[in-house]
């Protein structure tokens, strides 16, 4: 007579699935390490002299931002950020061909001041301006897309990576100065 | 005779009644182990969003500051503040807060030390200027504004 095979019951095999996962919904963080990466000027040096250093006015290109988000562009006011990318590439690219704009990308110099009133989301939103100029012009001399840069920026141990980093960014560093704040709000 | 016939079938089934007892243990034994979150926050966080985002490769060398709104407004006021790790701080502790977390890497590591803002789009610049400016003295230079996605072309 054939025996009848053992059978572990799997009825209830649905419910340990749920519960587990229920618990690894409720426990996992996803972890939000994404945004704008910045690295500040060193610390000042009190016993350093204060020795004005000269940047010729050719080579800034001036951001400004007041306490009520309004923006000034090169001492001129502006209301519609979407040509200000396109702006600062040509001027981060002038190399002295006009002679308003930067001598060459490694003396050009952005410039961008705020008011202590200023809304962090509007100070966001020009920076990723700025940054997206800077990253559009690395991508392109690497000949890779906005996104794969910034993706080989950011895990620079991949020798492959740090190739198209070094290919991009060589002789154009990403000199943007973010001033201390006016005090004219908050 | 043949009417007391023996049964040579045996029951083989598992008994299953116990199944949520078990279950449920392995439940209490999870949530009493597990750490849940480290922190709760408790100011507004309402992040901006942004298109050049970085990711940031080593998660055990970031750590995090929140500024916003307390969400406890007649607790602790309107005014935006700083949390680190599960109090709020002035800006005059960041030095020492920073030194503190750097005490947690191990000394090849420290002046990687990279600082994630978590801060509120309604959050005033002053304020984060103030941080930076702190971070600065602490020789944490490594600074995150962090941002969501934005999917929108520009």
């Amino acid at each position: 007579m054939p025996r009848s095979t053992p059978e572990i019951p799997n009825a209830s095999m649905a419910d340990i699935a749920f519960l587990l996962l229920t618990f690894f919904l409720v426990t996992t963080t996803i972890a939000n390490d994404r945004g704008l990466s910045i690295l500040l000027p060193p610390p000042p040096d009190p016993n350093a002299k204060q020795d004005e250093v000269k940047i010729q006015e050719r080579n800034m290109f001036k951001i400004q931002v007041n306490s009520s988000d309004a923006l000034l562009v090169e001492g001129e006011p502006m209301d519609d950020v979407s040509g200000l990318k396109d702006m600062i590439k040509a001027f981060v690219l002038n190399n002295g061909r006009d002679p308003n704009s930067s001598d060459n990308p490694e003396k050009a110099i952005v410039s961008y001041k705020t008011d202590r009133g200023t809304s962090h989301a509007r100070f966001v939103q020009i920076l990723d301006i700025i940054q997206a100029a800077y990253y559009d012009i690395y991508a392109e001399r690497a000949s890779v897309t906005n996104a794969k840069f910034r993706e080989a920026a950011s895990d620079l141990s991949d020798p492959q990576n740090k190739e198209i980093y070094d290919r991009g960014r060589e002789g154009i560093p990403m000199n943007i100065s973010i001033a201390e704040p006016t005090k004219v709000g908050g | 005779m043949s009417k007391f016939k023996k049964k040579t079938q045996v029951k083989q089934d598992i008994p299953t009644s116990s199944m949520p007892d078990v279950v449920f243990m392995l439940l209490f034994f999870f949530m009493v182990t597990t750490e849940l979150r480290q922190t709760s926050i408790e100011v507004k966080q309402n992040i901006p969003k942004a298109t050049q985002l970085r990711k940031l490769q080593r998660k055990s060398l970031v750590t995090n500051l929140y500024i916003g709104e307390p969400i406890k407004k007649d607790q602790y006021g309107t005014e935006p503040k700083i949390q680190a790790n599960d109090v709020f701080i002035e800006p005059k502790d960041i030095v020492l807060w920073v030194n503190r977390e750097k005490d947690k890497l191990s000394e090849a590591e420290r002046d990687q030390l990279t600082v994630s803002l978590k801060v509120d789009k309604e959050a005033k610049r002053g304020l984060i200027a103030d941080v930076e400016t702190e971070l600065r003295k602490a020789n944490s230079r490594k600074l995150l504004y962090t941002t969501l996605e934005d999917d929108k072309k520009n």
